[in-house]
């Protein structure tokens, strides 16, 4: 693990060069601190999900079902007559390489499979070998001529290396960015893992939170009175900072908007802090416009696991947002800060479980915008929301209260490549913040890199991978806070607050990180707040101790 | 793997060999010079049509196109037309300029790690420039090529080939394209066999199309300037085979025929091959779709039914706990709550101590979200 490696010894590890033997010929070697748990059987079945049962990765024997082989082959047809994403990939890719060096789990490890285009190839091979007419007659020739066209037949080692390697993807895109076809990754691997879940080989970090969202309405399995309670929490502290009660509302019919946010925020430091923002920015939002944006305990959850797993239980998930919104009778809905929640949002939900006909196109009654871009999911990104606020002069900002801070923008993968929302929250964040730096331009927006735990890999017991895959980002960071004394990160995505907390920790000490909306509720001046001499984490704010002056600065 | 291209060059050779010495027998400039090129023609055609259709009977069930650039949100923001195309008319350039411009490679960075903890990205241009070299050269080659079926010659081809004799370099004319083409296939096997990395993927259906085109390229350019073929013979020849009233002219040389058997089995083996990325990037989901996702409502054909947990299921389960901490419910308490049949089964809730139902823990740590100990604040 990495607590014993440290960051000279993790960079020092990084492999130059692949291997002497061919990638066929290298077996897998599934190390410890790279690969996560097993799913638990418990969570499988709750969800209904074949073969759950008791296994080991670190074992030799993983109690493969019987027909596994057969399970996995019409699995791989099946999705490649319903995918044409897929069929291309397969067919398409020229191996000129362009990817190999995008993928930050491969220049975190040198690990030649990490390189996208291998990563692909592990499922090439045998779609190459059971599915094409040259793979067949080539390879029905000789053993040797198989090898050298790239077909091979699946078997347990091969289906062991898939499972290792296609959770050491995070599903990023950046690799398809710089596809000259556009092959993506994340499609070859949400693809590989569908296959995967069908003889019951999923990781626990998944398959838990997915059934807990299922049952509980979030990943963290959070049932409504302790969900309440946290809320009530962040009540009283948000008073004790601020002198202002906020009165959130949960699951109020006829309410006008329902906000759901990834559970991390309500549970996990830093997140909390952002949904602290939350309630402050709805309060101030209730209190001076009368708006009045309800929460629910029922949807609860932002991301979705499900979309690790397969396309079906993403569906499933998802499907919570509008049932809530319709039982509701709100005019529309508002997301919080999350990465892979919006790819969903974005690509996906009105596809799956739309058409959301009961909504409104989402307009926000303070300005009046319309949200013409949302007009059929009917569903806005709280940064999109914020902006259109703050452009309008609707929020009083004291911007100051943030000047302890120097901050970066880490661009969400997802709300990256799968949305392509980049102005929005830098427009947000330097109207509340007066110190901001970007990144150097290869490591931001639609090439902006993983924080190295998306999809699902922020479990505790990989914590190598999660290193290895955070070292771009990170280098980054390390870069302006050198340069710049950058102190702050600040992004959009929950698992980003959680993932690249550890990340920087180990990389570059010195920074902290902070979702947006965190920043906008501190400089944020709500009616009938006390003087602020604390920011939301409660910590002493440099130079507001005797100031009295409340400067407005819009 | 890295005698893969040994195999592929030497598979090359022995074909170029067979032609050559097997159009000397008998029979044989039929063989190669009609049978051959005719089947090869009617198989890529065949082929080509058939992999298209077979793609495109997989439906494109999700919209889900790679953005690379603002997206089109607030008026006031400038969205990235192109990169992010909300229009049919942005797709149509974006497509445009991935074809014919290779935009994507275009990009293309190269990470290295310097003073062992610093990584710096490039610009890596060489992989692009040789890539638009190679595919301009070949598409003029082709397009070159046209004079031999084609009487009289039209002037567009006669002015292509004006502008690709351009240096005016020997007798005949110095062609730039075909002198590129082997240039830039040499460029791209060196390549390949020279970084590591791109070695290590390499196989041998990579290596072959490449030596194929240089055994190409090089017959060409042998019987164009040194073996100097009878011109009028070849293109009485392939008037003939495209009048279909083939018939073998004299005076051909065995390198005519290589140079057509080696362009015979490209086309044949271009169907079956990674070579149809000429007809894949058309259909590549990430890049041929408007991103206007949330504004339409893209259809799925086989969007799968699916088991969903309702509200009431959720309510009937947490009722009580909602009412305590004043949560609104749907359905009053009166009547006891049915206890729900699969709740007992549930995983781990980290907050659910009291919840009588889940009494055993998984064996395995699950910690979702928040690994980092969420610290509560006090």
């Amino acid at each position: 693990m990495s607590e014993d490696l440290n960051p000279e010894e993790l960079l020092s590890s990084i492999a130059p060069k692949p291997p002497k033997t061919g990638w066929m010929d290298t077996p897998v070697d599934i190390k410890k601190g790279i690969y996560s748990y097993a799913a638990n059987p418990k969570s499988v079945e709750y969800l209904s999900l074949p073969h759950a049962r008791q296994w080991n990765p670190a074992e030799e024997d993983w109690n493969l079902p019987e027909n596994w082989k057969e399970i996995i082959t019409q699995g791989f047809r099946e999705r490649l007559d319903r995918f044409r994403s897929v069929k291309v990939f397969m067919d398409i890719c020229v191996r000129c390489g362009a990817c190999a060096d995008k993928c930050h789990f491969f220049i975190g490890s040198g690990d030649p499979k990490n390189m996208p285009v291998l990563r692909a190839e592990l499922l090439r091979s045998v779609y190459r070998n059971d599915f094409t007419t040259a793979g067949k007659i080539i390879g029905s020739i000789s053993k040797n001529f198989k090898k050298m066209i790239g077909a091979r037949e699946l078997t347990v080692d091969v289906l062991k290396e898939w499972w290792y390697y296609l959770f050491q993807c995070s599903e990023c895109r950046r690799c398809s960015v710089f596809c000259p076809y556009g092959i993506d990754t994340a499609e070859i691997t949400i693809m590989g893992r569908e296959l995967l879940n069908l003889i019951g080989l999923n990781i626990d970090w998944i398959a838990t939170p997915v059934a807990n969202c299922y049952r509980t309405g979030n990943h963290l399995g959070i049932q409504p009175h302790a969900f309440m309670d946290m809320m009530d929490f962040f009540t009283d502290d948000i008073e004790e900072i601020t002198g202002v009660k906020v009165e959130p509302s949960f699951m109020k019919k006829g309410a006008d908007i329902l906000f759901i946010t990834p559970s991390g925020d309500v549970f996990a430091d830093p997140g909390t802090y952002t949904c602290m923002g939350y309630m402050m920015l709805f309060h101030y939002l209730k209190e001076k416009y009368g708006l009045d944006i309800t929460w629910s305990t029922y949807a609860s959850e932002g991301g979705n696991f499900g979309f690790f797993t397969s396309h079906e239980t993403m569906k499933r998930l998802n499907s919570k947002m509008y049932a809530e919104a319709k039982r509701l009778g709100v005019k529309w809905i508002l997301g919080g800060e999350c990465g892979h929640m919006w790819r969903v949002i974005h690509q996906y939900m009105d596809t799956m479980n739309g058409p959301a006909d009961f909504l409104e196109v989402p307009v926000s009654p303070i300005t009046g915008t319309v949200f013409e871009n949302a007009k059929s999911t009917k569903m806005v990104h709280i940064a999109e929301f914020t902006a259109d606020l703050i452009k309008h002069d609707k929020l009083e900002l004291d911007p100051g209260r943030n000047d302890h801070l120097t901050v970066t923008y880490h661009d969400s993968c997802n709300t990256a490549r799968g949305m392509g929302m980049f102005e929005e929250p830098r427009y947000v964040i330097k109207n509340v913040c007066n110190n901001f730096y970007e990144m150097p331009a290869n490591t931001i927006r639609e090439q902006t890199f993983c924080c190295g735990s998306g999809s699902g890999l922020n479990a505790g017991e990989n914590m190598d991978l999660r290193m290895q895959g955070g070292l771009p980002r990170a280098n980054a960071v390390k870069y302006v806070h050198e340069k710049h004394d950058v102190n702050m990160l600040a992004c959009v995505c929950a698992i980003d607050r959680a993932a690249l907390t550890t990340s920087v920790e180990y990389w570059v000490p010195d920074v902290e990180v902070t979702g947006m909306t965190e920043l906008v509720a501190n400089a944020l001046i709500m009616p009938g707040e006390q003087k602020r001499t604390m920011n939301l984490r409660s910590e002493e704010l440099p130079g507001m101790e005797d100031d009295d002056a409340e400067e407005e600065d819009v | 793997m890295n005698i893969s291209y040994l195999y592929s060059l030497i598979a090359v050779i022995v074909l170029a060999l067979f032609a050559y010495v097997g159009s000397k027998f008998g029979g044989g400039e039929a063989l190669f010079g009609i049978i051959f090129p005719l089947l090869a023609g009617l198989t890529f055609t065949v082929g080509f049509i058939y992999r298209i259709v077979d793609w495109a009977r997989s439906p494109v069930p999700f919209r889900i196109p790679t953005t690379c650039g603002q997206q089109k949100s607030l008026p006031w923001i400038e969205s990235a037309c192109i990169e992010n195309p909300t229009t049919t008319a942005g797709v149509v350039v974006r497509m445009i300029l991935e074809v014919v411009l290779f935009r994507s490679l275009f990009r293309n960075t190269t990470c290295e790690l310097k003073e062992g903890d610093k990584l710096a990205y490039r610009w890596e241009i060489w992989l692009w420039v040789g890539a638009l070299a190679f595919h301009y050269a070949f598409f003029t080659v082709v397009v070159r090529h046209l004079r031999f079926f084609m009487e009289p010659v039209p002037v567009c081809l006669q002015f292509l080939e004006t502008l690709d004799g351009f240096l005016q370099i020997g007798l005949p004319g110095l062609m730039l394209s075909g002198v590129v083409l082997l240039a830039a296939a040499v460029f791209l096997f060196l390549r390949r066999i020279l970084t590591p990395h791109v070695r290590y993927i390499s196989l041998a259906s990579d290596y072959f199309p490449l030596f194929l085109i240089m055994g190409i390229a090089f017959s060409g350019i042998l019987m164009r300037y040194f073996t100097k073929v009878e011109i009028v013979n070849v293109k009485a020849f392939t008037m003939g085979l495209v009048t279909l009233q083939p018939h073998i002219p004299d005076g051909i040389g065995g390198i005519f025929y290589v140079h057509l058997f080696l362009v015979s089995v490209l086309l044949v083996y271009f169907p079956f091959s990674k070579l149809m990325h000429l007809g894949g990037i058309f259909m590549s989901p990430t890049r041929n779709l408007t991103t206007d996702t949330r504004a339409k409502r893209h259809i799925n054909p086989w969007n799968s039914p699916v088991k969903i947990h309702t509200y009431e299921h959720y309510e009937d389960e947490f009722r009580e706990k909602m009412v305590d901490v004043g949560l609104p419910v749907d359905k009053m308490l009166e009547a006891q709550p049915p206890e729900a049949p699969e709740a007992p089964e549930t995983p781990e809730a980290p907050e659910a101590p009291e919840t009588p139902e889940v009494p055993e823990k998984p064996e395995v740590p699950a910690e979702p979200e928040a690994p980092e100990a969420p610290e509560k604040k006090e």
